[in-house]
């Protein structure tokens, strides 16, 4: 009888993970993805499309399209998971039973957690991207704040990303002049990495973007227009732009699969459950302290597929574990970025940045839908 | 080591992003006044980052050992 395996989550993770394990296992597994919508989004792109630089629908594709067609895909959610019978519990009432599970759910925004915060823009959904470029089209003149309301945040580098893409811009619409852009960093310097922050600091300078470090944000005054850091500072602002904090998905946490903000709990190897046998959690979903990105998601799916694949045809578990790779692009604006580059015992690099990096990116960004989800890239 | 209750334990040893300290800052703002948590970390940086964001947010740098390879830091939300 072939293995049941199950996965949650159509995001990069999750149908990488199905695609390989369909593919290694030889019917030897059948492999089931369960995703709430059916509809695989590329997040990276919401940065593009809350500049106007992209459009929404060209970040959307059917996951049926992605995976292979021995892959069995059920649009459905996932309500609850039961690790001691080793059964998932779907919304429209449906039981899957699983041999091996894998949680691929990524993270929710909950940018309600923030006093005062609801209207606030953020390009960390589609929806948000999509209102922060309308608020934009419209915006002549005044102090446009871009902070950060909770940690751990999806891809690190986007708040300065956003920063420069948006600087460029306030350019082109020749009301850069009119318009002061302040940046609050939660850490005392740009970017979480120092070799990183050293390289992006002067060029912040250069293009007149403020930054203001250890700045924290705790809550929002909308009538006031003024933003409060955890430290006791306040910032005015005339249109605010907010990373929103994040949670793991709610069947996470009402299936007790996490810890108390529904991040799960794995080996940072193996990325096997801490407690439960037979689950494995990639990408944002876990409570690893790495960066939440669809390159971590990637490197570990394909960790996470060779452990099922081995697991299902017993044989031992493969050598090759989770290193902590990490791959990230950097925009730095003007039609340049850099990458910063590490893993749990290489310190992060970052190179001068330069065009080839910026192309890099954008060539990454239109072929993600033929290699990516295939697990046609190491 | 000390005797102090630790509450939450982040073990950022090999993390260098987000980072020790962003995840201290996370758990901070998600935890109790008074409550006490500790960080293990093998970044440099975290030496100078963590003690000046502690005295920034005016919590309190309640210990720091530095052991073979990587540094504890214990930490108590005073506010």
């Amino acid at each position: 009888m072939a293995a049941e395996v199950v996965i949650l989550g159509g995001g990069v993770g999750g149908t990488i993970v199905a695609n390989l394990v369909a593919k290694e296992t030889h019917r030897r597994a059948h492999v089931t993805l369960v995703d709430a919508t059916g509809i695989h989004v590329y997040q990276p792109g919401f940065l593009y499309v809350a500049i106007g630089l992209e459009q929404p629908a060209a970040l959307q594709r059917p996951e049926s399209q992605l995976l292979r067609p021995d892959v069995s895909l059920v649009v459905d959610r996932a309500t609850r998971v039961d690790p001691a019978a080793r059964r998932v519990l779907l919304e429209s009432g449906r039981t899957l039973r699983y041999d091996q599970l894998v949680v691929a759910t990524g993270s929710r925004t909950v940018l309600e957690e923030v006093p005062g915060a609801l209207g606030a823009h953020d390009f960390y959904t589609m929806a948000g991207a999509t209102r922060l470029y309308k608020a934009l089209q419209e915006f002549e003149r005044g102090t446009i704040v871009i902070g950060v309301a909770g940690i751990p945040y999806k891809c690190p580098p986007a708040p300065v990303e956003f920063a420069f893409l948006l600087d460029d811009y306030l350019r082109a619409r020749g009301i850069r002049e009119k318009t002061q852009v302040k940046l609050l960093s939660p850490l005392n310097r740009a970017f979480t990495i120092e070799a990183t922050s050293k390289l992006v600091q002067p060029i912040l300078a250069e293009r007149g973007i403020e930054l203001t470090g250890f700045f924290n944000v705790e809550s929002v005054d909308p009538v006031a227009k003024t933003v409060t850091s955890m430290e006791g500072e306040t910032v005015e602002y005339d249109l605010l732009v907010l990373v929103p904090p994040h949670r793991g998905q709610m069947v996470i946490e009402t299936s007790r699969l996490g810890d108390e903000r529904g991040w799960v709990p794995v080996d940072k190897n193996t990325l096997k459950h801490t407690e439960f046998e037979h689950v494995w959690a990639i990408g944002d979903a876990t409570n690893i302290p790495i960066s939440k990105s669809g390159s971590v998601a990637h490197y570990e799916a394909t960790i996470a597929a060779a452990e099922i694949v081995a697991e299902v045809k017993g044989e031992s578990p493969p050598a090759h574990v989770y290193d902590g790779k990490v791959m990230c692009f950097l925009e730095t604006g003007q039609g340049q970025a850099t990458t910063i580059r590490f893993d749990y015992t290489h310190p992060p690099v970052s190179p001068k940045p330069a065009r080839r990096w910026h192309w890099a990116k954008a060539v990454f960004n239109k072929t993600y839908w033929h290699t990516v989800p295939q697990g046609r890239l190491p | 080591m000390s005797t102090i209750q630790v509450d939450k334990t982040i073990d950022a040893r090999g993390m260098a992003c987000p980072g020790p300290l962003m995840n201290l800052i996370g758990a901070i703002r998600q935890g109790q006044v008074g409550q006490v948590f500790e960080v293990l970390s093998s970044d440099e940086g975290s030496k100078t980052d963590i003690p000046a964001w502690v005295a920034k947010a005016k919590h309190e740098l309640v210990e720091f050992v530095q052991d073979s390879g990587y540094a504890h830091f214990i930490v108590r939300k005073a506010r």
